[in-house]
């Protein structure tokens, strides 16, 4: 797919020109290979927000990590050790970040995740400069369990890749839920044929099945499982239901229940207003990952009012934590760790026309934190 | 003085001068971007020998990159954390000492290549480049599913380790001690490739009945040099473990051995200086094509194509001329 | 676990295989017959979904998408052969591997220039669509029974070719000795080229037919390359009938290995930590089973003698 090997596609997006107290942002995320829409939405809804501020004194510089640790960790040491930037963001996978966020923070700079949530950082390896706006990694897994539950299952079929994102859903999924499990699988990462597991899931006798299977390998199995024809009934968390995979899914993915912190039909005002302005720019409905992006530049903006990270890192630190920005999620705090305590919701797929999309149904959890926060020392 | 000499001076002058300056003008990615040359430079020595002098084409040298980058990684782990590696009869700690790590490194990959080159030797011509890269693809996904050590996140080390008498968090620093090993790894090279037992590879290459005929053991000098090969490799897995501050299984992926493959080819196979022109051309190239477009990789691309297809014998071979050795 | 489940899982293994020997037949045959490794025959496979799926968008017929992808694979085949690896022939595997990874830069940069960085959807025929039930009672998709007897009329189909036609003759003939059959007045880069379309085009039907139970993305063909060369490699490079006992093993070993191995481990293990070893060891076993078989011969099942 992509060579790994330090790219530069400097793509300097200088809102404005130079002014006095400028801040500089950078932003490293996926934009090229197969998960290169998550990051695609993530920067649009990130650019989106700071169009609208229209601020002429923040310089923002995007990256494209190929998806690659070693790529993420020289474009970081660049753009601390050549472009002087005082916040980071964008890193969308896990693995990505725990090469990325320690060392960034420990060089004083600021970093801000609108997507990955490791539990190494929600837990022992906190920082007093790293947030993270989106979730930490279990929340929407938990979720799911929780709902489950409510649901009245009892015997659930659960699976997810052999990696430590995958190890780390099931956990979440079995933190909350409370029946028993009628099977659990681990398959391989990056696995496009699932007609095993399926034919495990058919032979089981289990009443609900939960997946935690990101990227191509969700539309793969979606598909597989609809044609399949077997009807236990399927939930997941939505990385497997944003936006541009649903498209990719089609019809399989109706009526699947999955849990998510972010709606398109949430009803909020900054959420209408994110939504009908989003596909006014680019043309098509927003994802979580973009409205993830939109708020991380928010909260950003939203502290760039009360102090500068360059001259005054500590109330610039305050501020992040006290969150008074206008959150398309409703709702937002920062627990002690710097992760969101939000509600996580239960969602529906559904289609509008030709387009797939997801309605809300529920709540799954109420003002949710995590599970790590109490190891969290600073 | 011939061409090639020339040639090898100017990248020599170049890989001193360039760091150097940048030092100076307080370029710290510069050095970075060398230091990362550099270390690719020595993965690409290492396969070179390998490759070059033994004639055998490893799409496997990964393995022996990755080794070396987890030997940093999880000794660095174990004393960042203050938890002991081994803890039974006697006890077994971490470390954070450059010099130990790169004797576990060296010592890891050179057995690793010991046991894959017994194996992969009995094969040959493409059978011996797929057994590699199946070997590649084993450790691949071991270390993706292996959560002791991260699985697919990979390791953190928060800070560089360090060497006895110099500051490694000092980019020019750290880059005078990758350059230097590169040197020492260059002249090993340079020293095979001249002994009796280098001469005896070279005819084991190209004429290995002959070779068997006289009484002389060609399967075990291929297996000599795959190890010394595989050793070298490992060395320079652990430095870029420690310019990263990180470890992942993708420096175990197929297309980390293929990247230094191409390192060597791109420069010319079988010369002294065909890695180090490669790797240095091969990051250059990155660097300028990745502020061309967001498809650079399709440039990329059509560049090396351009090079197999119209510059055979790599950018060496383009500049000094066809190799006096050969032949 | 009940032998209805085993029969399935079988069923799938074998679906697996023969969708491997579609990839593993073009590779092996352009191997035998021009001694070339091709790396970019994954790309292959996935210009084959990406216009099999870009043909379904347009017409809805999924005959047509198939025939599309085919010939859009055989045409992006015959334009690099005649472009590119036609200068190849005579360099060593080295060359090969660099210059037809560079194609894969190409191709998948390309591909993501033309068709954006978004999965694309391609469905399964509604012909074929949904479960049926086979006896013992045995629940299976239709669409991927279907996928087992393309597969083997496939295999028949070049079985014949190769075996009684006189092109087929040729391509044998071209295996054993190039220069001879040169020198006998047959067309040597036609034929070349014809072979390397005729694998291209079945890259490119295998992208397809598996473009529609899975998603089509940039990217989509390494895996599958990796495992089509593993899959010749255990069968002997060259040998069409090496490929086809290799791709069935490959596939029945893998979706096997995944089933039974976690199993195996949890008679003495507690369940989680033999699930994760279980998985871990399975993602290893094709290349394990890879490592052993050259070690045992060297040269694969029905290889050539070096």
């Amino acid at each position: 797919m992509t060579l790994k090997g330090i790219l530069l596609s400097a793509s300097m997006i200088a809102l404005a020109g130079a002014a006095t107290a400028e801040t500089r942002i950078g932003m490293i995320t996926t934009l090229s290979g197969g998960g290169a829409s998550l990051g695609i939405d993530v920067r649009d809804g990130f650019l989106l927000a700071m169009e609208q501020a229209g601020r002429d004194d923040i310089t923002l510089i995007v990256e494209d990590d190929e998806q690659a640790p070693d790529v993420a960790v020289q474009l970081a040491d660049r753009m601390i050790q050549a472009e002087d930037v005082d916040i980071m963001t964008g890193i969308i996978w896990s693995n990505l970040a725990m090469a990325v966020v320690p060392s960034v923070t420990a060089q004083g700079v600021f970093y801000l995740s609108p997507n990955a949530g490791p539990s190494q950082l929600a837990g022992r390896g906190c920082n007093p400069n790293y947030f993270n706006v989106a979730w930490q990694n279990d929340n929407l897994h938990e979720a799911a369990g929780a709902y489950a539950n409510s649901a009245g299952y009892s015997n659930s079929f659960i699976l997810a890749p052999n990696y430590p994102a995958g190890q780390d859903a099931l956990a979440g999924y079995k933190r909350f839920y409370e029946g028993e499990l009628a099977g659990e699988l681990y398959t391989q990462l990056g696995q496009t044929d699932y007609a095993a597991e399926i034919a495990q899931i058919r032979a089981s006798g289990a009443d609900s099945v939960f997946f935690f299977l990101p990227g191509g390998m969700g539309i793969s199995f979606l598909r597989q499982y609809g044609d399949s024809g077997l009807d236990i009934p399927v939930i997941g968390p939505a990385f497997s239901f944003d936006q541009n995979i649903l498209q990719a899914v089609g019809a399989d993915a109706l009526g699947v229940v999955n849990t998510s912190q972010w709606s398109p039909d949430l009803d909020n005002e900054a959420n209408a207003a994110f939504v009908a302005a989003y596909q006014e720019a680019y043309g098509r409905l927003p994802s979580l990952y973009a409205s993830q992006g939109f708020d991380t530049a928010n909260l950003i903006l939203s502290a760039l009012e009360v102090a500068s990270p360059a001259d005054d890192p500590d109330a610039f630190r305050e501020a992040l934590r006290a969150a008074d920005f206008v959150s398309t999620r409703g709702d937002f705090a920062f627990g002690p760790n710097h992760h969101p305590i939000q509600d996580i919701y239960v969602r529906e797929v559904v289609q509008e026309g030709d387009i797939f999309t997801n309605r809300l149904v529920g709540v799954a959890l109420e003002d949710r934190g995590d599970a790590y926060a109490a190891e969290c020392q600073m | 003085m011939s061409r090639e000499g020339y040639v090898n001076a100017a990248l020599v002058a170049a890989l001193i001068g360039v760091p150097l300056w940048a030092h100076l003008a307080g370029e710290p990615f510069t050095i970075t971007l060398a230091t990362r040359a550099v270390i690719f430079a020595l993965a690409a020595v290492g396969l070179n020998l390998a490759l070059g002098l033994g004639g055998m084409v490893s799409f496997g040298h990964a393995v022996f990159f990755g080794l070396g980058g987890y030997a940093m990684g999880i000794l660095a782990h174990h004393a960042q954390n203050f938890l002991p590696l081994y803890d039974g009869l006697f006890l077994i700690e971490g470390t954070k000492s450059m010099p130990v790590i790169w004797l576990v490194a060296i010592t890891v990959s050179a057995l690793a290549a010991l046991l894959i080159g017994l194996l992969s030797l009995r094969t040959s011509g493409v059978y011996f480049i797929m057994i590699t890269l199946a070997f590649g693809q084993m450790f691949y996904y071991f270390t993706i599913s292996w959560s002791a050590y991260g699985g697919e996140d990979g390791l953190s080390i928060w800070v560089r380790n360090g060497f006895p008498g110099l500051n490694t968090l000092d980019p020019i620093q750290f880059y005078a001690l990758c350059f230097t090993l590169l040197c020492a790894a260059l002249w090993l090279t340079h020293r095979i490739a001249r002994s009796p037992f280098g001469l005896m590879l070279n005819a084991t290459r190209q004429v290995p009945h002959r070779v068997e005929t006289v009484g002389l053991d060609g399967q075990r000098a291929k297996l000599v040099v795959f190890v010394i090969s595989g050793a070298i490799t490992g060395l320079a897995g652990a430095l870029f473990a420690d310019l990263n501050r990180f470890v992942s299984p993708t420096m175990f992926s197929w297309h980390m051995s293929g990247e230094i493959m191409i390192f060597v080819i791109l420069g010319g196979v079988a010369r002294l200086f065909g890695p180090v022109a490669g790797a240095v051309l091969f990051v250059a190239m990155e660097h300028v094509l990745g502020d061309l477009s967001d498809y650079w990789h399709i440039y990329l691309g059509a560049l090396l194509l351009g090079i197999v297809l119209f510059a055979r014998g790599g950018v060496v071979g383009l500049l000094a001329g066809r190799a006096k050795s050969h032949d | 676990m009940s032998a209805i489940l085993i029969v399935e899982q079988v069923l799938n293994g074998l679906q697996f295989g023969v969708m491997l020997f579609l990839m593993a037949a073009g590779l092996t045959l352009i191997f035998g017959v021009m001694g070339l490794i091709n790396l970019a025959h994954g790309s292959l496979y996935m210009v084959g979904a990406f216009v099999a799926a870009t043909v379904a968008g347009l017409t809805g017929s999924f005959l047509l998408a198939l025939i599309a992808a085919m010939a859009a694979a055989a045409m992006a085949g015959a334009v690099i052969e005649m472009s590119v690896i036609r200068r190849l022939y005579h360099t060593d595997h080295l060359d090969q591997v660099l210059a037809t990874f560079a194609l894969i830069l190409i191709f998948s940069e390309g591909t993501r220039a033309i068709f954006g960085s978004f999965p694309l959807y391609l469905d399964t025929p509604a012909l074929l669509s949904g479960p049926v039930t086979l006896p013992l009672g045995i629940e299976y998709p239709r669409y991927r029974l279907a996928l087992i007897a393309a597969g083997l009329a496939v295999a028949l189909g070049l079985w014949l070719l190769i075996a009684k036609t006189r092109i087929g003759i040729q391509i044998r003939a071209g295996e054993n000795d190039r220069e001879m059959i040169a020198a006998l007045g047959v067309d040597i880069r036609t034929l070349y080229t014809f072979v390397f379309a005729l694998g291209a085009a079945l890259a490119g039907l295998a992208g397809a037919l598996v473009g529609a139970i899975q998603s089509v993305q940039v990217g989509m063909g390494e895996p599958v390359l990796i495992l089509a060369f593993v899959v010749i490699v255990i069968g002997g490079i060259g040998s069409i009938k090496g490929a086809f006992v290799g791709a069935l093993i490959v596939g029945l070993t893998d979706t096997l290995g995944g089933i039974f191995l976690p199993e195996l481990f949890k008679l003495f293990m507690e369940p989680a930590s033999a699930t994760q070893i279980g998985a871990s060891l399975s993602s290893m076993a094709i290349y394990l089973l890879m490592a052993a078989v050259l070690i045992w011969r060297p040269t694969g099942l029905y290889g050539v003698r070096a």
